[in-house]
């Protein structure tokens, strides 16, 4: 049975990895959560990307967020993905899979995945 | 929405960008009957804003302080014959106990009654947003009952956020365990 000692435990261990976060500069991912985006299956997007952000170790360098309507009802799930000194690519009509593949490619290979960004699905 | 949990993570979305410090998501599910409430000491609204949230009708056209996220509530509800009800205090009323109750009951047996669906994930998706703001979840079903305060949790963690991967997998078990280890309906009289 999962105990408040458990949590306790995690806390200890936590404590200095808190300190690391504060001064990091990486990436940041950005979820639409608003109802648009709840409704057009957001919420397993953004599950995927907590959970493979931290199964690929990046964790240090990549935040998940969480905004509100962006305005594109029409292509929700979108996912935007900020890092310093790079254009903000915004990807569009996700799911869990293109999630994954965001992270492989994109976050840790450094490449963007076209195909799924508002520019090529948009047409 | 595919699942009320959906709804639910909708609707508490509202709550926190009242402000709320403590939203509370409660379901009690008796006689096949479900109630549904969302309970937040958020800034409120007037009485005017409470009868338009209901209706996207009313104001979408003059103003974009409302959404459709209530109405979908309201339709969800209303399609098993239950209903919507929401009160409201703003804290110009009263500057000590204010915010927003919203409650909609369901016919779970209802054709149109959509599935709850994975409610601990909701919860899980507003605690990962929304650090800062605690959380109060209590799911009722007969006898069992499954439930999370963050203030509890955050009175072990400290400064430890709670939407650490470690701590958020945690939370995950923790409600998972509650709905398995429970009996869904061991009556008060064994079986029944």
């Amino acid at each position: 049975m999962k105990s408040l000692a458990e949590l306790q435990a995690i806390k200890n261990r936590m404590k200095d990895k808190v300190v690391l976060r504060d001064g990091m500069e990486g990436a940041r991912v950005v979820v639409g959560m608003a109802t648009c985006g709840i409704a057009a299956g957001a919420r397993p997007v953004l599950n995927a990307f907590v959970e493979g952000v931290n199964k690929e170790g990046l964790e240090g360098k990549v935040t998940v967020t969480q905004t509100g309507c962006i305005g594109i009802c029409q292509y929700e799930p979108v996912v935007e993905v900020f890092e310093p000194g790079k254009e903000k690519v915004t990807y569009v009509k996700m799911n869990p899979e293109k999630a994954q593949e965001v992270i492989e490619k994109h976050l840790k290979g450094g490449k963007v995945v076209s195909e799924y960004t508002i520019g090529t699905v948009a047409v | 929405m595919k699942e009320l949990s959906l709804n639910i993570l909708d609707v508490a979305e509202n709550s926190v960008k009242a402000g709320a410090t403590l939203t509370q998501i409660l379901l009690t599910e008796q006689d096949g009957k479900l109630k549904l409430e969302i309970v937040d000491d958020g800034c409120g609204m007037s009485e005017d804003i409470v009868r338009s949230v209901t209706d996207p009708f009313y104001t979408t056209r003059t103003t974009r302080k409302v959404g459709m996220g209530i109405p979908l509530l309201k339709l969800a509800c209303e399609q098993t014959g239950g209903s919507l009800t929401i009160s409201s205090v703003t804290q110009e009323e009263n500057p000590v106990e204010h915010g927003t109750h919203v409650t909609a009951t369901f016919d779970m047996n209802h054709i149109d009654f959509t599935p709850l669906g994975d409610v601990s994930a909701s919860v899980l998706t507003l605690i990962q947003g929304h650090p800062d703001t605690d959380f109060l979840f209590r799911h009722q079903q007969g006898e069992r009952i499954v439930e999370l305060d963050t203030r509890q949790l955050r009175e072990v963690l400290e400064d430890v956020p709670l939407n650490s991967y470690d701590v958020m997998e945690w939370i995950g078990g923790y409600l998972r365990e509650q709905y398995e280890t429970q009996p869904e309906d061991s009556g008060p009289n064994g079986e029944d």
